[in-house]
């Protein structure tokens, strides 16, 4: 076995325990010097990066990878498998390789963004901690371990929400953070337990087994509408989203960004439970959790973008607008369980009509919303860096002094709206067409959300960058390198997901919408002697 | 991989390929430009042509003719005050009432799931 092999058998592993361990070490390098600190969690995201990439080379090529953590032997003990099980499949690897985007962008732009700050090496801490459970919960096929790493997650995003301790509103918004996160996680702790007693398993492949078996009782049900409110809830969805402006609106740029990971991964805890967890019972045509999901996208998006409109602070009104556009995925998944549960019972998600096309039209929108959301967010931060103001009011003619950033806001500003070429128009021409098919009122809803973002967006760009030069920001100057650099990278990203949209969707998209409809390669490690 | 890259994006019902709509997007760009070529050439910058005209009153602070966030979209927001009120209402700030929308929504969900 060469080394890549090696590295490759264990990267499930490694990719969990490189940034927790650089989260560790973060302090004590922090004590030699603090430049050094900021490099050095620089490179511990990057090699994760890389493990995660040469996973996904992989898994697109080879199917799931499944790795063991304790005996590769089965421990049995009273007929229980006692070990925990990282199943990294194409929706993984997926959500992987957003959340590890959004990672690397944000220690990159922290470089810079953060320099005047102290408490950095807590802030490195954090940030690598946050990394880690969110990749945590994208890998693991573990119910239990996937609370663990929601609970991380949770943890340290509520403090570095909380970061800048000097303003009441980011320690409020840190509160409601940690009390909506740890009431989430105890309803899934709750969900979780229900499972267990029935089914004597944690194992998420196992459960969707045993549930396949013993059809779908009434405590499953429960265990079921615990699953999707408490990850909703983390996840969003209107109306419980309310959290989410505040935490996404207080907390420094680089951690909204990640944020947006950290609240995604909650969604794809949500569609991971519906589609493989349940996967073998979900599609009873009596029992529509599409429709709810569908209901939930409405409400989202609706909500999102009404309140996103009369906002006056920069980015709070993005964490409206980040809310609508989490309203889509919610819709186009939900369009895509509705469609097959009101087909002939013959017909399954993979070969209903529109069905998989609204599915990978939602997948791909949880791409395109953390990149378009994300580069408003650094943007928000860049003009915050160099104004120290975020009220929308105060703020004017700064296109004048931050030409770069400007042109990286109209980028954001037209890929968030869903304008030709950029990505946001592919997805969301996806969930028009599919969501149509279901019912051409979600469709209009959906297109009226986009114009009603755009309107939103070009209010922003009004507000902030045009106008007449304002005499308080005459000696204003553009961000350094740094943050241009991550804006660019992620405005780079917008520009060729959009004008390549097919190479995605074939290569990343519709493999990881196939492992989502399709649980029975979740389910082969079962047979496969693990 | 460049094949690829040309290949035309299907969305089920339609197509959609965004290297035919940029090559559109700049010819038509360029035809635009052209036709802004045979415009008027008496244009000065920097000489009273470029001067807003306010009737000979007094130009005000720069700060003051900047049309504000709130000032915009004033029409839309006053047409869908009674939701707006609403929603403006439902956002609290109280974590308390967060929670509770929670527990509305599993409730709610219990219901809907439960008896089916």
């Amino acid at each position: 076995m060469n080394i890549v092999d090696m590295l490759l058998t264990h990267a499930p592993a490694l990719t969990i325990a490189i940034p927790l361990l650089g989260a560790f070490l973060t302090p004590l390098i922090s004590r030699v010097s603090e430049k050094g600190r900021n490099i050095f969690a620089i490179i511990i995201v990057g090699i994760t990066a890389l493990f995660v990439f040469l996973m996904a080379s992989e898994i697109l090529a080879n199917g799931p990878m499944t790795y063991v953590f304790g005996s590769t032997a089965a421990t049995v003990q009273q007929s229980t498998v006692i070990r925990i099980l990282f199943e990294v499949d194409a929706l993984s690897i997926f959500m992987a390789i957003i959340g590890i985007i959004l990672s690397f962008v944000a220690v990159v732009y922290s470089y810079a963004f953060m320099e005047k700050n102290t408490g950095l090496d807590k802030y490195y801490t954090l940030l690598l901690l946050m990394t880690t459970g969110m990749l945590g919960m994208m890998l693991t096929g573990d119910m239990f371990n996937f609370f663990v790493f929601l609970e991380i997650t949770s943890i340290a995003s509520a403090a570095l929400v909380a970061f800048w301790t000097n303003k009441a509103k980011a320690v409020e918004a840190g509160f409601k953070y940690i009390v909506i996160s740890t009431i989430g996680a105890l309803f899934v702790l709750f969900a979780i337990a229900l499972l267990y007693g029935q089914y004597d398993a944690l194992n998420m492949a196992k459960i969707a087994q045993s549930l396949g078996i013993s059809g779908f009782t009434f405590i499953d049900k429960i265990a079921l509408v615990l699953f999707i409110a408490a990850l909703a809830m983390k996840g969003g969805l209107a109306p419980m989203h309310m959290w989410l402006p505040d935490a996404y609106g207080q907390a420094p740029a680089s951690i909204s960004l990640l944020l947006i990971g950290a609240t995604q991964a909650s969604l794809y805890g949500l569609f991971r439970i519906v589609f493989t967890v349940y996967g073998e019972v979900i599609s009873l045509p009596a029992i529509s959790i599409g429709w709810i999901l569908v209901l939930l996208g409405l409400i989202t998006m609706l909500i999102g973008v009404i309140m996103a409109i009369i906002q006056t602070d920069f980015k709070r009104l993005i964490g409206y607008g980040a809310v609508a556009e989490l309203g889509y995925m919610a819709l186009a998944v939900g369009t895509g369980l509705t469609i097959v549960a009101n087909a002939d019972p013959n017909i399954t998600l993979q070969t209903a009509p529109f069905a998989m096309k609204a599915i990978t039209g939602g997948l791909f929108h949880v791409i395109n919303d953390a990149l378009d959301i994300g580069l408003l967010f650094l943007v928000a931060g860049a003009v915050y860096y160099a104004t120290k103001e975020t009220s929308l009011n105060k703020l004017g003619g700064l296109a004048r002094n931050m030409k770069y950033t400007t042109i990286f806001f109209i980028i954001g500003l037209l890929a968030v709206s869903g304008l030709p070429p950029f990505n946001g128009f592919a997805s969301k021409l996806l969930i028009y067409e599919s969501t149509y098919q279901l019912n051409p009122i979600l469709s209009i809803v959906a297109i009226l959300s986009s114009i009603l973002l755009l309107a939103i967006f070009v209010k922003v760009l009004h507000s902030v960058f045009l106008g007449p030069a304002l005499p308080k920001y005459e000696t204003v100057r553009e961000v350094p390198k740094s943050m241009l650099l991550a804006m660019a990278v992620i405005a780079g990203i917008i520009i060729v997901f959009g004008l390549f949209p097919q190479v995605i969707v074939t290569n990343l998209v519709e493999p990881a919408a196939n492992a989502l409809v399709n649980n029975s390669g979740y389910l082969q490690w079962l047979t496969g002697g693990f | 991989m460049i094949e690829m890259m040309l290949e035309t994006f299907e969305t089920g019902t339609g197509y959609w390929h965004p290297l035919v709509w940029v090559t559109a997007f700049v010819i038509i760009f360029l035809i635009v430009y052209i036709i802004r070529g045979f415009g008027e050439k008496k244009y000065k910058k920097g000489t009273g042509q470029t001067q807003a005209f306010l009737s000979g009153n007094k130009e005000y602070d720069k700060q003051l003719m900047h049309v504000q966030s709130s000032n915009l979209y004033w029409g839309w927001t006053e047409a869908l005050k009674w939701i707006i009120d609403v929603l403006k209402k439902m956002h609290t700030g109280n974590v308390s009432d967060y929670v509770l929308w929670f527990v509305v929504v599993m409730g709610i969900l219990l219901l809907f799931v439960g008896l089916m």
